[in-house]
């Protein structure tokens, strides 16, 4: 049995990574073939949600102000993980993020300044023009051109691995089974955000409250089906990127519109009608991407952002109505909170208003004393009516357990040896360098970074 | 004014375009729609009358059909212009004839202009069925009666758009006062179709399908009216005031605008009309096919019986094309306020809002 593959490299996913692994693979000379689970319409897996990249510079750009260098880059990145990171790794992604615009101009990408209420990003976010799907209409337009096979509704059921070697793998479709043989792979299909069961696995119960931010095809099949043979794991299965998406959100896919910036302007409670955390801790967006995981720790996975009138144009508007009421009394009994447990918590929370000066543009001096938790910045009491809610539930963005890589993006065994052609970009491999927090558009830096390289590798390798 | 369910659909649209902003950039309806919280029926016509329908917003839009938002921007806005063209209307009973079928309400009037024109030229019947080579218009349909005709429609017609654009104005909040620079970029934005462009490269008619055709065609169109509008300007400048009598030279001032002009008005309205055929469908409202077809036809015509015209005028057919050119021109102007004509209009005073407003 030694036929020669069908395809040198065949890339498994469809999204950011994968279509950079694709192109470089390509361009690399290799015969390719993109297997996306997803039909045409929902081609890209989250980078169709996405809308900017973190991007290393060290001389101000068309679309970037400022520098934005590999420390700050670096000391950014430490400080949204506190614990120790793959460095070689996170230099790595770093160093090469800077080359990345223009490889991605030459494949039709164009970018845009940033957007009105995230210029806190326009030093060191560069972002697409349109956004993510725009984007992956850019690389699969490209793909085409360069003769990529692209198949979709290619869901990859197995994949088979010899003495940590890639030999085939099985993709159902249509309501058949094809096998595959390539001699290389690279693994860019995601984590397994979507896999409710899997999340039920590590959450528990609380699973059940989470929604899915993103697509509902990253179920993780391929992460899964290397974990099992025998490759070695990174990163934990609970941590992931989770923010705060509103409630009333649909399951999957609801994207950007679903998230609330209104969280700083007042005061977060949970069912019990009490506050939590600090909701004035940092600047928006740096501690947006906590508040997943603070509500999936509260009772019944829900929490409730509360604001007054005199905050309630200060921030990007909701796709969703706010719920309104006159007195905090009546809001209670619309969210069915506990009446006299929400009253007592505005009163006391406005007891311990400290006077300052409201900036919402840097760490002001408005906070509280005395309280369990404080809030330390922009404290402003809650007592111009109407009164606004948004309910709150953890939004699921991406999981960071992975597959451990080496800086060639090869797949490492359990032994710590890596596969002879198994390669990994994205999602996939983000806990090599994400361990809990996140940084805004750091996602599609790490699948742009180790999707190309894993494609000129796979290439090499096959060809 | 707009149904209530096409009003509840364009908020669900913009409300959800407002919480992303990823197209802020492809053109002036995301920056305009972002200065609003809220959208009621006349923020709708104000955006859908800015909107180029272009395809840039849906192609990007992670929550285009099949999502379950289902936002398609292009579609639903219009949707909205081309009720805002007939709510706008003046006489409101005139709009309200070229709704759902403006290509046989402007058939229909041309039959019937036609018969008009004949029947009025019947007192000099040998005048219109056999020429004798002179090319005398007037010899077919008196100068006189000409005038008296034409300057009446004119008069109507400009009465009609005036109030129609006055009414849109004011259901939009216009105000009156604007800087000479935010004047002069809206009509430079209205004269070169930069939001046809606006982004660096052309729109996207398909998928990542983006061709300069639609701008060029666009221009062909508009340029080409107006030479004609030059033309027959100068036309009437040298008769009355020169004393100089058509037929006119073929190296004349009035021929060469009118023949240029028809030219543009040949490829520009053809090239539309098949541009239309191969563009996505379901970037486009079906209801305002009828109209854009109406349109274009009339143009082309008008252009084809004017250039026979200029050919064949010393034939014996003269008479004949004569009428039917006549005809062709004055059901094309007794359509301009009530049919796509208007959008030029709107998208002027839509461009000149949001210059104020930016």
């Amino acid at each position: 049995m030694n036929h020669k593959p069908d395809y040198d490299v065949a890339v498994v996913g469809g999204g950011n990574a994968a279509l950079c692994a694709a192109i470089s693979a390509r361009r690399a000379g290799a015969r390719v073939i993109v297997l996306e689970r997803a039909p045409r319409d929902f081609r890209g897996g989250n980078s169709r949600h996405t809308r900017n990249f973190r991007c290393l510079h060290t001389t101000p750009g068309q679309y970037l102000a400022g520098t934005y260098t590999e420390d700050e880059f670096l000391s950014d990145l430490r400080s949204v993980n506190g614990g120790a990171i793959d460095e070689t790794l996170a230099q790595l992604a770093i160093q090469r993020s800077g080359t990345c615009p223009e490889w991605m101009a030459r494949e039709g990408v164009r970018f845009q300044a940033a957007l009105h209420g995230t210029l806190q990003l326009g030093r060191t976010n560069l972002f697409f023009l349109g956004g993510g799907k725009a984007l992956m209409n850019s690389y699969y337009a490209s793909a085409e051109r360069l003769g990529i096979d692209v198949r979709y509704e290619a869901d990859v059921s197995d994949l088979r691995l010899s003495g940590g070697r890639f030999e085939s793998l099985d993709v159902q479709g249509g309501g058949r089974v094809t096998t595959i043989r390539a001699a290389s792979v690279v693994i860019a299909s995601g984590g397994f955000e979507a896999n409710l069961d899997w999340l039920r696995q590590v959450w528990g119960n609380a699973a059940d409250n989470f929604i899915v931010r993103g697509t509902p095809y990253n179920t993780g099949v391929p992460l899964k089906r290397m974990l099992d043979a025998g490759a070695q794991s990174v990163g934990e299965a609970r941590e992931c990127h989770a923010i705060a998406v509103d409630a009333r959100a649909p399951r999957f896919d609801g994207g950007i519109v679903t998230r609330l910036d209104c969280l700083p302007f007042g005061i977060v409670v949970n069912a019990l009608g009490q506050r939590f955390y600090d909701e004035g801790e940092d600047v928006w967006p740096k501690r947006y991407a906590i508040w997943g995981k603070l509500i999936a720790r509260q009772p019944e996975q829900i929490a409730y952002s509360i604001i007054d009138a005199k905050s309630a144009y200060a921030f990007m508007p909701s796709v969703f109505p706010p719920i309104v009421a006159n007195s905090i009394a009546e809001l209670a009994d619309v969210l069915t909170l506990p009446r006299a447990a929400l009253e007592a918590t505005v009163d006391a929370f406005n007891c311990a208003v400290r006077p300052g000066t409201l900036n919402l543009s840097t760490l002001d001096d408005c906070h509280t004393e005395g309280l369990n938790p404080n809030k330390t910045h922009w404290a402003q009491r809650l007592d111009t009516p109407p009164f606004w809610a948004y309910p709150l539930r953890p939004g699921i963005t991406f999981t960071y357990l992975g597959l451990k890589i080496d800086e060639r993006t090869r797949v490492l065994m359990s032994d710590g040896q890596p596969t002879a052609n198994v390669y990994a970009a994205g999602e996939v491999m983000a806990g090599n360098i994400l361990l809990r927090g996140y940084l805004a558009g750091f996602g599609m830096t790490i699948g742009t970074v180790f999707g190309r390289i894993a494609g000129e590798e796979a290439a090499r390798h096959a060809t | 004014m707009l149904p209530d369910d096409l009003v509840r659909r364009g908020q669900h649209v913009l409300t959800v375009c407002n919480a992303c902003r990823y197209c802020e950039q492809y053109c002036p309806v995301f920056p305009a729609l972002e200065k609003r919280r809220t959208f009621e029926a006349v923020d709708l016509t104000y955006l859908a009358n800015l909107c180029h329908n272009c395809g840039e917003c849906l192609y990007a839009c992670q929550f285009a059909p099949p999502h379950e938002f289902g936002i398609n921007v292009p579609k639903v806005l219009a949707e909205v212009r081309t009720r805002s063209y007939e709510s706008h209307a003046w006489p409101p009973t005139l709009g309200r004839a070229f709704r759902g079928d403006a290509f046989r309400t402007s058939l229909a009037a041309l039959i019937l202009v036609v018969l008009l024109l004949l029947l009025v030229s019947m007192a000099r019947p040998e005048a219109v069925w056999s020429s004798d080579g002179s090319a005398d218009f007037y010899g077919v349909i008196p100068h006189a009666a000409m005038v008296a005709l034409f300057g009446a429609v004119s008069l109507f017609v400009l009465s009609a758009l005036l109030i129609s654009g006055w009414r849109f104005w004011r259901e939009t909040g216009g105000g009156f006062v604007a800087s000479s620079g935010r004047t002069w970029r809206a009509i430079r934005d209205a004269l070169s179709l930069r939001h046809l462009h606006g982004s660096g490269l052309d729109c996207s008619s398909n998928l990542e399908v983006r061709l300069p055709w639609r701008r060029w065609f666009h221009h062909c169109t508009f340029y080409g009216f107006l030479l004609c509008m030059a033309s027959t300007t100068v036309a009437a400048i040298y008769h009355s005031v020169f004393g100089w009598h058509a037929p006119y030279e073929y190296s004349s001032l009035p021929v060469l605008l009118g023949a240029s002009g028809g030219f543009g008005l040949l490829v520009g309205p053809l090239g539309l009309a098949a541009l239309r055929q191969t563009r996505d469908p379901s970037l486009s409202h079906e209801e305002s096919g009828g109209l854009d077809t109406a349109f274009l036809g009339l143009l082309f015509l008008t252009s084809v019986t004017g250039l026979a015209l200029l050919v064949l005028r010393h034939s014996a057919l003269m008479g004949v094309l004569l009428v039917v050119h006549l005809a062709v021109v004055l059901v094309i102007l007794l359509t301009l306020p009530y049919g796509k004509f208007v959008h030029a209009l709107y998208r002027v005073l839509a461009l000149f809002k949001y210059h104020r407003e930016s």
